[in-house]
């Protein structure tokens, strides 16, 4: 495999991709034409479909590692890649699927949707937001080329604990810093402009109260993301001081302390995972009432439990930490604080099934994605509070367990609601609904997939099966087993979701403005299909639905 | 949309292009500030077994003779040092408030000199603060010569306020390379006679 990824597929597969989403140009002044345009563009729809582009290359190079693992993992035994290889797939599969798959989808999808959604001509600073996506294929293909250097790529794990990722780090640490400082600049970058976006460019008329709940997530994830982001640069800065300048803030010896990396860390790190979830809640409030034919249920306490997950994710950074010999009042704590989470979330899975409840329910794609969302990311949540007893941890912490919990969480949690929130605006991007037995089938193989893949890594994590080693023991064989073939089931079925989108983008069912019903009514549903380059160019009046 | 709707736009995006950068500065230098920050808070709460490594004065407090704690040894070597470190006993059994001493012996087992530091630890962690260190070799680093054998002496107390759960004290020394030494600040010798002294 050639990991290195230059940025010219994301390119011309991007200019077939939006061609079709703007057929006809305003007055404006021609764009450059050729790679200059997609260079230069300052388009906020341009800029959404690149980062979800460039988020569709880096989720399938991501997999790709993910199957490398699973095909060492499919028997006991070494077959395939050696130990160091194994370790640097594990890494550099969390690391691309976390900072370049996920994140950049979520951002891409705010590009195109939030002017569109809070009827503003473009993001409030459209040159910064070019910038800020043409860092990411920078960070991302210096991230990929390290696996070329000698002594490997990153090979600590995504979570890089020193001194794994400094002491007896592979020489090409320096690179795995300076990518994931782009990388970070990227994110804070786009959160600003973001922020700036929802506060001051609201179509007149509209209140913070009247925003769809994808806005108003991905207005929380902001401010998670200012809040973090420089805790992350800042760790990673002082692992480039203890690697090439001496300093020992994570070196005992010196008189730093190991532990303390992990305490920064997991204070980037936990509101991090919130980072991922919260913008595919909002996707998921989105698609539920759209598709239960409903006004969604109790809109208000929406905003405030994401609110207070955000504010409660700054205080559970310790339950990563349980076995690093914490006090007993710190292991308390922590076990709380984290279980008090499920109060919020719950008020979330509630108002979803209370929208369901006695709604005229139809199964589109989106909805499928939707639906499946709401029950597996719940599964994902119940793993979570398990993880969350303290006195339990210790017999689940670093085994396979935890690998099932997350990947419940991030697979069909967030990555299912980028799908939904994908199918559900490729109307409006595109002018024409996707075709449907294809992403029937692509749903019903991806669930099956994950599901397969995933819920036995409980059983071989609760029965001790360690992560991120490349061989087992025996009993764990047919958990092992199962687990990848699922993974390739998964996998493979991905290619479904790139032929629906291309089949989608040449043509297809014309798709109305307001394209899947009277109760998907957001602003973004009241300019044409596809969305011509330039909407909402002189503000648009907003009416508020009747609650 | 008016000019002047417009200008009050763009003052709203300034100020929260400013209000987002100043949050960010602080984040980043709350992340810095933290080092510090957490290397007080564990020595204040005694979290972690970061003990004080400064010498105290012996507390001459009644010995409680009721009770009996055990008080274990481990001496580790980090990477990169070809010294060995043991002590003369791994285990003792003390009452609280009574003043021990103990002597490990380092030796440098390679053909030049080194430096090298102990650095102490302590489990469990809510016995951190009632360890009251009167003199220990991991005050200071000490400096071997190629072949040189020396033994240093660890005088201490356990205060009496030791929490009553507590039944077994673990003190760890772990043996750390102190690089680019090259001026001796003093020698392993003098520490040896101050140790004698307390």
């Amino acid at each position: 495999m050639a990991p290195k990824v230059p940025p010219q597929p994301t390119l011309e597969q991007s200019t077939s991709a939006v061609d079709a989403g703007h057929g006809h140009h305003h007055a404006h002044e021609a764009p450059p034409k050729g790679i200059m345009r997609w260079l230069l563009t300052t388009n906020h729809k341009e800029i959404g479909s690149m980062y979800l582009i460039f988020s569709l290359i880096m989720f399938f190079i991501g997999g790709i590692f993910a199957l490398v693992v699973r095909l060492e993992l499919f028997q006991p035994g070494l077959q395939f890649v050696n130990p160091e290889f194994f370790n640097q797939m594990t890494t550099m599969h969390g690391l691309i699927m976390v900072f370049a798959a996920v994140m950049p989808a979520f951002t891409g999808l705010a590009n195109w949707m939030i002017p569109l959604q809070i009827g503003a001509p473009d993001m409030a600073l459209p040159r910064l937001n070019n910038f800020s996506f043409w860092l990411l294929p920078v960070a991302f293909g210096l991230l990929l080329s390290t696996l070329l250097m000698p002594g490997g790529g990153p090979n600590f794990g995504w979570t890089f604990y020193a001194p794994l990722s400094t002491t007896y780090a592979p020489p090409s640490t320096t690179f795995f810093i300076l990518s994931l400082h782009i990388a970070g600049i990227s994110s804070i970058l786009g959160a600003i402009n973001i922020i700036a976006t929802i506060l001051n460019m609201r179509a007149p008329g509209m209140r913070m109260m009247d925003m769809p709940l994808f806005v108003w997530t991905w207005l929380i994830t902001s401010f998670l993301l200012i809040a973090v982001m420089p805790v992350l640069a800042g760790v990673i800065t002082m692992m480039l001081m203890d690697i090439n300048f001496g300093t020992s803030f994570f070196n005992a010896a010196g008189g730093g302390d190991p532990v303390l990396f992990q305490h920064l860390f997991w204070f980037f790190g936990h509101p991090e995972v919130y980072i991922m979830i919260l913008p595919a809640f909002g996707i998921v409030s989105a698609i539920i009432p759209a598709f239960a034919r409903k006004r969604l249920f109790g809109y208000a306490s929406m905003v405030y439990a994401t609110a207070a997950i955000a504010i409660l994710s700054f205080m559970v950074w310790g339950h990563h930490m349980f076995v690093v010999g914490m006090p007993l009042a710190g292991q308390l704590f922590f076990m709380y604080a984290t279980m008090l989470i499920a109060v919020p979330t719950g008020v979330k899975v509630f108002n979803w099934v209370a929208t369901l409840f006695r709604g005229s329910i139809s199964f589109e794609p989106p909805m499928l994605f939707a639906l499946a969302f709401v029950v597996l990311f719940t599964i994902g949540g119940f793993s979570g509070l398990m993880l969350a007893i303290a006195p339990a941890d210790f017999q689940y912490h670093d085994t396979y367990f935890v690998v099932a919990h997350f990947h419940y969480v991030l697979v069909p949690g967030a990555v299912f609601a980028i799908m939904a929130g994908v199918y559900y605006w490729l109307p409006k991007w595109t002018g024409h609904y996707p075709n449907v037995r294809l992403a029937q089938w692509h749903f019903w193989l991806s669930v099956i997939g994950v599901n397969l893949t995933f819920f036995p890594m409980h059983f071989s994590g609760l029965a001790g099966m360690p992560r991120r080693i490349p061989d087992y023991a025996l009993q764990f064989a047919d958990f092992n087993f199962v687990s990848s073939l699922g993974a390739f089931l998964f996998g493979f079925s991905q290619l479904l979701f790139v032929a629906v989108i291309i089949l989608c983008v040449r043509g297809g069912k014309k798709a109305p403005a307001q394209a899947w019903g009277e109760f998907a009514d957001d602003l973004e549903w009241s300019v044409p299909s596809p969305a011509p380059l330039h909407t909402f160019e002189t503000p648009p009046t907003f009416q508020r639905p009747a609650h | 949309m008016t000019q002047s709707d417009r200008e009050i736009r763009q003052a709203g995006v300034r100020r929260t292009i400013w209000r987002s950068v100043a949050a960010l500065v602080g984040m980043f230098a709350f992340a810095f500030a933290l080092v510090p920050l957490y290397d007080v808070f564990c020595r204040v709460t005694g979290i972690n077994g970061a003990v004080d490594t400064t010498a105290q004065s012996i507390v001459h407090e009644e010995v409680d003779e009721s009770r009996m704690v055990t008080v274990q040894f481990i001496t580790r070597n980090g990477s990169g040092l070809p010294w060995r470190m043991e002590v003369e006993t791994r285990q003792v059994r003390m009452h609280p408030g009574q003043t021990t001493e103990v002597h490990f012996t380092f030796s440098n087992q390679s053909g030049g000199e080194s430096w090298g530091r102990a650095v102490p630890g302590v489990s469990p962690a809510t016995a951190t603060r009632h360890v009251r260190k009167v003199s220990c070799f991991c005050f200071e680093e000490q400096k071997l010569q190629a072949g040189e054998r020396l033994e240093l002496p660890l005088v201490f107390q356990l205060a009496r306020d030791l929490p009553p759960e507590v039944n077994t004290v673990t003190l760890v020394y772990t043996l750390y390379p102190v690089e680019g030494k090259s001026e001796p600040l003093q020698t392993a010798g003098a520490q040896n006679k101050e140790g004698e002294e307390a």
